[in-house]
């Protein structure tokens, strides 16, 4: 069939449309790499001379690496939390009933309606009423109910596409429970396990709005320490912090694209 | 032996957690019945004034700016995010799919803060867009973004497109291509086609898109506090600004509490809205 007049110039304008929405989605992303090579403190486009001199001091400011610390600490302990309560928990919603089941599972993923700021000011409210201390503890308590929904929500996944008459053959050849869930169960859902925690550590490790509210001197995360930096100082240090943060995810992402392919994961195939 | 082994044990961390979540949200509630003793991290005795504070222009304002912030930036979202969905589910070669993917979901892993960052440095007054626009002589002075609601705007729309294509995505996906093809067939154009099969048919993702869309901008506290630097007070910066600026914990936790309530009551009204649509869509 032959395209019309009116094909090709729907096909034309989608194709320009679709290249604009793309550039305003990468616009910000290519203005920051550019600006984080200013030999200048202050702003300007286009530079007039060029420097790595921002990307030194990044790595030389002291906060940035006590943040990044602690963020990697409290993303890979709040993930590992999350993991094991919510492969539990997805794990009996998927199997059993019980009573107050519903209010439960409410009650866990309500912090997917909850702003992040309500959430850290209540666990701060509440750890100020229990005279408790600001340790790191309670950064990682305020991550593992914020990831907890979506570890939840990728294991429950799981479950429900699991091919169950694996564990059934085990039963009747007289596996007791427990080896059936640790030679059987577990070992199929491992796939299920590692993406959900893998989303689970991401988040935590971007979670700013909560951690504000629940973090002191000692204990801020690294967006926390370069939200603090920006209020401090005008140059483009952090510029070349997020150009670093841009490649280190967009790796991070391609790796898990080829293993787990991103439409898999997302359901939109 | 038990029927259901493992329940007790498996349930047991997610219980505790549970307690926490409900303990934090009881705390809430208790503080903003109770006094402010300025100077004290402690609460003084029951009262409703924190509630009949918040009906003073401060916070009025900033119920208003919220309002109008997550009304904005659905729609441009929604305008920009339904062409890239649409692009991404139906583009031919695998290649540009998952090119279309990986831009639109990058942005979703970068975090609040560099992403604000990034359009500080594009939207300011020395920024990207004005130097282009004074050097291409369009400008004489600097169009102000910074501290403005359309800055702001602008920022939240970048920052709620992932979520929303991915879920755009997601219904565009599931719809039946048999459909189109026998419109198609019977000699339909490809705009009619999309206007009476496809569009009508991605409403109920559409309305899901939004009330995601809302809920994001409305928890939203960098992008506003960042860009909008005081001059666009938003429930989230006041609740930080109270809480922080005056220890005022108890006006803090009612700011909390009721914009909690008006999420529940918005995306309620969204929820019985989408059932009405989905069930629409099964007798039609």
């Amino acid at each position: 069939m032959k395209k019309s007049l009116v094909d090709h110039l729907l096909d034309w304008s989608g194709r320009i449309l679709l290249t604009m929405i793309l550039g305003f989605v990468l616009l910000p992303f290519l203005v920051v790499f550019i600006a984080s090579f200013n030999d200048s403190a202050i702003l300007s486009f286009p530079p007039k001379n060029w420097s790595l001199r921002w990307y030194t001091n990044a790595i030389e400011y002291r906060d940035f690496g006590k943040g990044l610390v602690n963020s990697l600490k409290i993303a890979a302990i709040g993930a590992t939390v999350a993991m094991i309560a919510g492969s539990g928990f997805a794990y009996v919603l998927n199997r059993y009933e019980f009573s107050l089941k519903s209010l439960l599972n409410s009650i866990l993923m309500s912090p997917l309606i909850i702003p992040n700021f309500t959430i850290g000011l209540g666990l701060l409210i509440l750890s100020t009423a229990a005279s408790l201390p600001r340790t790191i503890w309670l950064v990682i308590g305020v991550h593992v109910i914020i990831v907890l929904p979506f570890v939840i929500r990728s294991v429950y996944v799981s479950l429900q596409n699991f091919e169950r008459r694996f564990e059934q053959a085990a039963e009747s050849l007289g596996a007791a429970p427990l080896r059936v869930l640790l030679t059987i169960t577990l070992p199929l859902l491992v796939p299920g396990l590692i993406s959900g925690a893998l989303f689970a550590a991401i988040l935590s490790f971007n979670e700013f709005t909560a951690s504000l509210f629940v973090v002191n001197q000692s204990t801020q995360t690294f967006p926390v320490a370069m939200y603090n930096y920006v209020r401090e100082y005008a140059d483009p240090t952090l510029a070349a912090v997020s150009v670093i943060y841009v490649i280190a995810v967009a790796a991070l992402l391609l790796v898990v694209h080829k293993f787990f392919r991103l439409e898999k994961v997302l359901n939109v195939e | 032996m038990s029927k259901r082994p493992f329940l007790g044990w498996f349930s047991l961390p997610s219980v505790l957690i549970a307690f926490a979540i409900t303990a934090s949200f009881i705390a809430i509630v208790q503080y903003s019945f109770r006094a402010y003793v300025p100077g004290s991290l402690d609460p003084g005795g029951f009262t409703f004034d924190n509630f009949t504070t918040l009906w003073k222009m401060v916070y009025g304002q900033a119920f208003l700016n919220t309002v109008l912030l997550c009304f904005w930036t659905a729609i441009f979202t929604l305008l920009i995010g339904y062409p890239l969905a649409y692009a991404m589910v139906r583009a031919q070669s695998v290649k540009l799919r998952s090119a279309i993917l990986l831009i639109s979901l990058t942005p979703l892993f970068l975090g609040e803060i560099v992403r604000t960052y990034s359009w500080i440095i594009v939207l300011g007054n020395r920024g990207f867009v004005n130097a282009a626009l004074m050097q291409m002589g369009l400008i004489d002075a600097p169009i102000n973004f910074m501290f403005t609601m359309t800055g702001v705007v602008i920022a939240l729309v970048h920052f709620t497109l992932p979520i929303v294509v991915v879920m755009l995505a997601a219904a565009l996906s599931h719809i039946d291509l048999n459909l189109e093809r026998a419109a198609t067939s019977l000699g339909a154009g490809r705009v009619r086609v999309f206007a009476s099969i496809t569009l009508p048919l991605s409403i109920p993702g559409i309305a899901a898109a939004t009330s995601t869309a809302f809920a994001w901008t409305f928890s939203a506290f960098a992008t506003p506090q960042m860009i909008g630097g005081g001059k666009v007070q938003t429930i989230s910066t006041l609740v930080y600004q109270v809480g922080f600026a005056s220890f005022n914990f108890p006006l803090a936790a009612s700011l909390s509490l009721v914009g909690l309530l008006f999420t529940i009551a918005v995306l309620a009204i969204f929820n019985t809205g989408i059932r009405r649509l989905e069930k629409f869509g099964a007798h039609s």
